[in-house]
């Protein structure tokens, strides 16, 4: 059962809310108690800061195993994103074909079902990423 | 002055052809076209249901103009599709927006859940209960494989916030007309919905748009001349045109919000989407009739102004319903079933 983890974590999971360390700027998501490069001059004033949703893809890779709860959608894209505040994550990439995706790619988040314990358990909500074609098209 | 003070829209981006399902059944080519004019419809993907559809929809809103969800004091959703059967949509679209003290819950009444909840959004706003609500009416609604519905059954929504503030489009009325009449229904447990057949037309649809969209314009003193713009339900292609005619409209004021023909029949999306799709392009002063209509049955209407506030609202901070309509990816039979986990497996 791993409801207790993925409710305390959805707000950060649904609107990609990180810290920033108001000493120097720097964004962190997964969010962070202390600035790794502020040390002690960051506790206690780490800010709450959500992410714009947009990035590029840093990396990325095709799966083909039947990888459980992705019988359904592979092959599925999973990426890390270079968000344009910095962080990066790893995300599944959507509505777009494998071979349509590239190093560079600019993406952004989109709310979509993560995973479901079963038919009869929780659905996880939280956040991938597909294309984002304004971008590509400029 | 209470009214629309933004709108958002989302639609799937996956699509299947109505000749793609005709093959597959081995119906006649030419009978999606022609008998339900019906081109295509959205499917969504394995990873979106009404809920993700009613979050992408508000955030098109919220991108057009920010509303802080500490100010947004009501959350319904209309569905006939909603993700559980029991654990609400609206409390995940308040946790989503941070509207924690909002009125919220999920509505469902056929196709007319999403106008059901403008009208209590709305209502709540003018009684000066709330600042700001937020109506969503969304769906991934499914038909039996092989049935009429495998044609039109589809995926989108639009999420509207009514406000008194900053209106783009004041709402000057609203009525509703309901019936007890069984023209389409689900039981408990039931995965597929059942129909009345030719039972669907006269008595159900035609019956209280008709009757809705009269008292609206007999209660707003107006006639179907005034307007710019109409929107009607659309489960087909056919039945707005001809509802529109009979009650004395053009084609010209009915088709820039009739979309079914390219993205099906979103159910409790569908009317509120047709309005997005008329707000998308409405200029100041543009007088907008819309009638949903819900089996079992009923109907809503508004009649909505625009107002010179659109001029300065940005618009073009989310896409319009035809930009989401034009950027389609179309699937296969089979595929849409696996998106649609309609594929039973042996081992079940
Ligand atoms: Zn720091």
């Amino acid at each position: 059962m791993v409801v207790p983890r993925f409710w305390r974590e959805r707000r950060h999971r649904y609107n990609l809310i990180g810290t920033k360390c108001p000493v120097c700027n720097t964004v962190y998501f997964p969010p962070r108690n202390v600035c790794p490069k502020c040390g002690r001059d960051s506790v206690g004033k780490m800010e709450e800061f959500a992410l714009s949703g947009k990035g590029k893809i840093y990396s990325y890779t095709v799966v083909h195993q039947n990888v459980l709860g992705y019988k359904y959608q592979k092959p599925y894209i999973m990426a890390i994103v270079e968000t344009s505040e910095g962080p990066k994550l790893t995300a599944q990439i959507v509505d777009v074909d494998p071979e349509e995706v590239y190093i560079g790619m600019p993406v952004r988040a989109v709310f979509r079902r993560i995973s479901e314990d079963g038919k009869a358990g929780i659905i996880q909500y939280g956040y991938k990423f597909v294309p984002d074609w304004d971008a590509l098209d400029k | 002055m209470v009214g629309i003070v933004t709108y958002g829209s989302y639609i799937p981006v996956y699509r299947i052809k109505s000749e793609e399902i005709a093959r597959m059944w081995g119906d006649r080519e030419d009978y999606p076209a022609k008998g339900l004019k019906i081109l295509s419809k959205s499917v969504p993907a394995y990873d979106e249901d009404a809920a993700t559809i009613a979050v992408e929809a508000t955030r098109n809103a919220l991108r057009r103009k920010h509303i802080p969800g500490e100010k947004i004091g009501a959350i319904f959703v209309g569905s006939e599709s909603h993700p559980y059967a029991v654990k609400p949509t609206a409390s995940l679209l308040a946790e989503v927006f941070g509207a924690y003290n909002a009125h919220a819950a999920d509505l469902e009444f056929a196709c007319k859940a999403g106008t059901a909840a403008m009208q209590i959004v709305y209502s709540m706003v003018k009684a000066g209960m709330i600042e700001y609500g937020l109506a969503v009416g969304t769906d991934t609604s499914q038909g039996q494989p092989g049935d009429a519905l495998d044609y039109s059954a589809s995926a989108g929504g639009t999420a509207y916030i009514i406000g008194d503030r900053d209106v783009i489009a004041e709402i000057n009325h609203t009525v509703s007309f309901v019936t007890d009449t069984p023209d389409f229904w689900r039981r408990e447990g039931q995965r597929y919905p059942s129909h009345g057949g030719r039972f669907t037309g006269e008595p159900a649809y035609f019956k209280h748009v008709m009757t809705a969209a009269r008292m609206l314009m007999s209660k707003a003193g107006t006639e179907p001349k005034d307007y710019d713009y109409v929107v009607f339900h659309q489960p087909n292609g056919k039945f707005p045109l001809r509802v529109g005619k009979r009650l004395g409209f053009t084609k010209e004021q009915i088709e820039p919000g009739l979309l079914t023909p390219y993205i099906g029949n979103t159910y409790s999306g569908a009317t509120p989407t047709g309005l997005s799709a008329v707000l998308d392009i409405a200029k100041p002063g543009d007088r907008i009739l819309a009638v949903s209509f819900g089996s079992g049955a009923g109907s809503d209407a508004f009649d909505i102004t625009v107002t010179d506030e659109i001029e300065k609202f940005n618009r073009d901070a989310a896409p319009t319903v035809r930009k989401m309509i034009e950027h389609a990816r179309y699937v296969d039979y089979a595929t849409y079933l696996k998106f649609r986990r309609m594929i039973v497996e042996v081992d079940e």
